[in-house]
């Protein structure tokens, strides 16, 4: 029988922006160690090791069951590791895709963000006038305060992806977990999205980013690929590499024309 | 004209029905907007269906109905637990099962010779024969329901429009099910003395599902719930003081009327938009 695992919490820093590092171990934002994940009797992802240091941008890549969404699901305390150790600084903050949320749900854009206040007040307490303004604050630095009364379901894709990004700022959390950002959004939408996630790398916030776009985690900081196990983790000049993708993908990888490098077949849907 | 409104509260037993429907309508009207959010309609319908045994025994024994009431739900509860845990079965069918199951139970025991009991004012309530205890218990269960909804509002918002990310923002779904199950029984039992257990589930439903249609924020939703409730309480109440049909059915009818007309009001302004 494997040792149950661990996770180790500790508060996040309350003076919001992020200290320089004493030692480069004191930096690290959110590690798993041997960690295993399960749902019941079955293992869906095994031996998990990896490091991400403040301020670092790291893409999570993998097939759809591959254990993205597990792994952040261990991130943020969901889910107890069958074996290993998960090191997450308080909270993380999770940005969801857009189409797990209720769209039909009748709430505004500021109050989304406001559910990010939520998790800093005890079940009893209602988000205050504080909090309302760190909401604005948040939709503001997406670029949405105009739009904060809109109906959340009405807004475009881009826009409530950044409006769920609003929410994880209310949060303050320090490390971020992305669930495919990217997914469905025009250029335009992309573009904005990806400014917001180098501003917030910038300022010392910790971004792991499930992706199936090959081309985009060659810009990132780290890799992190999955396929029921970790398959390999590093810089994207080391692990982005044929062997290593098709370890990863298997037949979905192909070739991009004109010398591009290669891609992932798009996915029909998305589990765990 | 105002004779015309006013008569039917110079009688103590309409007037108890009066204040009985206002409890009812402000419980069942703000309560029924999470009911809707959660996709719990075809569950509290059950539940309320569910608990016919112990409103009969309880009226067998000569006890509280509230009694009755609250041990057929906890009963009613454990038995859809065990039969949804049934291999190949699925929850809806479980709950269908056991449902069908309760309700024919209570029809039987209420309807053995042995017994007196009053099968159709179980069935469809007497909103018109409530005590003044009766109204004190429904006061007290309403309080209860809505101090707790205000409460819990952040954490049911929360867990309603994302459960995905919920634990994530400390909010974990389970608990606030397990909550919002618990205020949807207390409710049931509030509603249930009123309205009997067929009706009950048109005032936890039927305002909420009018008000939607009519709204775009949560608070607005649950405000316009709880008046169409109490609104559609009092013009039951007329209806069967004029036209001397059965108050429940009347109430009932009203709220359904209530929630045609606010579809119909959703479909003119969607046209005029168009």
């Amino acid at each position: 029988m494997p040792d149950r695992g661990a996770v180790s919490r500790a508060e996040p820093d309350p003076a919001g922006a992020p200290s320089p590092p004493a030692s480069p171990s004191s930096d690290v934002a959110v590690a798993c160690e041997g960690v295993s994940l399960a749902y019941g009797a079955r293992t869906v992802l095994r031996d998990v090791t990896f490091a991400v240091r403040r301020g670092e941008r790291a893409a999570v890549l993998g097939p759809n069951g591959g254990g993205k969404t597990t792994l952040f699901r261990a991130l943020t305390g969901e889910l107890e590791p069958v074996a290993g150790r998960v090191i997450a600084p308080g909270r993380c903050g999770v940005v969801p895709q857009t189409e797990r949320s209720r769209l039909d749900f009748p709430v505004s854009a500021l109050d989304v963000a406001l559910m990010g206040a939520v998790s800093r007040l005890p079940w009893w307490r209602r988000p205050g006038r504080a909090d309302r303004a760190a909401a604005h604050a948040a939709l503001e630095r997406v670029g949405l305060d105009a739009m904060a009364d809109e109906t959340f379901g009405d807004l475009s894709g881009g826009q409530r992806q950044r409006v769920l990004l609003a929410r994880a700022l209310v949060q303050d959390a320090r490390v971020l977990l992305l669930d495919e950002p990217f997914s469905g959004l025009d250029t335009r939408s992309t573009d904005l999205v990806m400014g917001l996630l180098d501003d917030l790398a910038a300022e010392g916030r910790t971004l792991l980013i499930a992706t199936h776009d090959v081309d985009q985690a060659r810009a990132w900081d780290l890799v992190l690929c999955l396929n029921g196990a970790q398959v390999a983790f590093g810089p994207p000049e080391e692990t982005l590499t044929l062997p290593t993708l098709e370890r990863t993908y298997g037949g979905a990888i192909v070739e991009l024309p004109g010398g591009g490098g290669h891609g992932v077949l798009p996915p029909h849907h998305h589990d765990h | 004209m105002l004779d015309w409104l006013l008569d039917p509260w110079s009688d103590p037993i309409n007037l108890r029905a009066l204040v009985e429907v206002v409890a009812l309508g402000a419980t069942g009207g703000a309560l029924g907007c999470w009911i809707v959010f959660y996709r719990l309609a075809y569950s509290a319908e059950s539940l309320a269906h569910a608990l016919l045994p112990g409103l009969v025994v309880a009226s067998l024994a000569g006890a509280p109905l509230v009694v009755g009431g609250a041990a057929g739900l906890i009963v009613a509860a454990l038995a859809v637990a065990v039969a949804g845990r049934t291999p190949a079965i699925g929850h809806d069918t479980a709950v269908a099962v056991v449902v069908t199951g309760l309700l024919g139970l209570g029809a039987l025991l209420a309807l053995s010779p042995d017994t007196p009991a009053r099968l159709q004012e179980l069935l469809f309530g007497d909103v018109l024969g409530v005590t003044d205890a009766d109204l004190v218990l429904a006061a007290g269960l309403g309080a209860i329901v809505l101090g707790a909804l205000v409460v819990l509002h952040p954490s049911l918002l929360v867990v309603g429009f994302d459960r995905s990310s919920a634990p994530a923002l400390g909010r974990a779904p389970l608990v606030v099910d397990v909550a919002l199950g618990i205020l949807v029984a207390l409710a049931i039992l509030v509603a249930v003395q009123g309205l009997g257990n067929l009706l009950v589930v048109a005032v936890l439903v039927a305002p909420a599902a009018a008000a939607r249609q009519v709204t775009r924020r949560v608070p607005t939703m649950m405000a316009a719930a709880v008046a169409i409730a109490v609104a559609a309480g009092i013009a039951g109440l007329y209806a069967s003081f004029y036209l001397d049909t059965a108050a429940g059915a009347s109430i009932a009818a009203a709220l359904v009327l209530a929630y045609a007309a606010a579809h119909a009001a959703r479909a003119v302004r969607g046209a005029r938009r168009a």
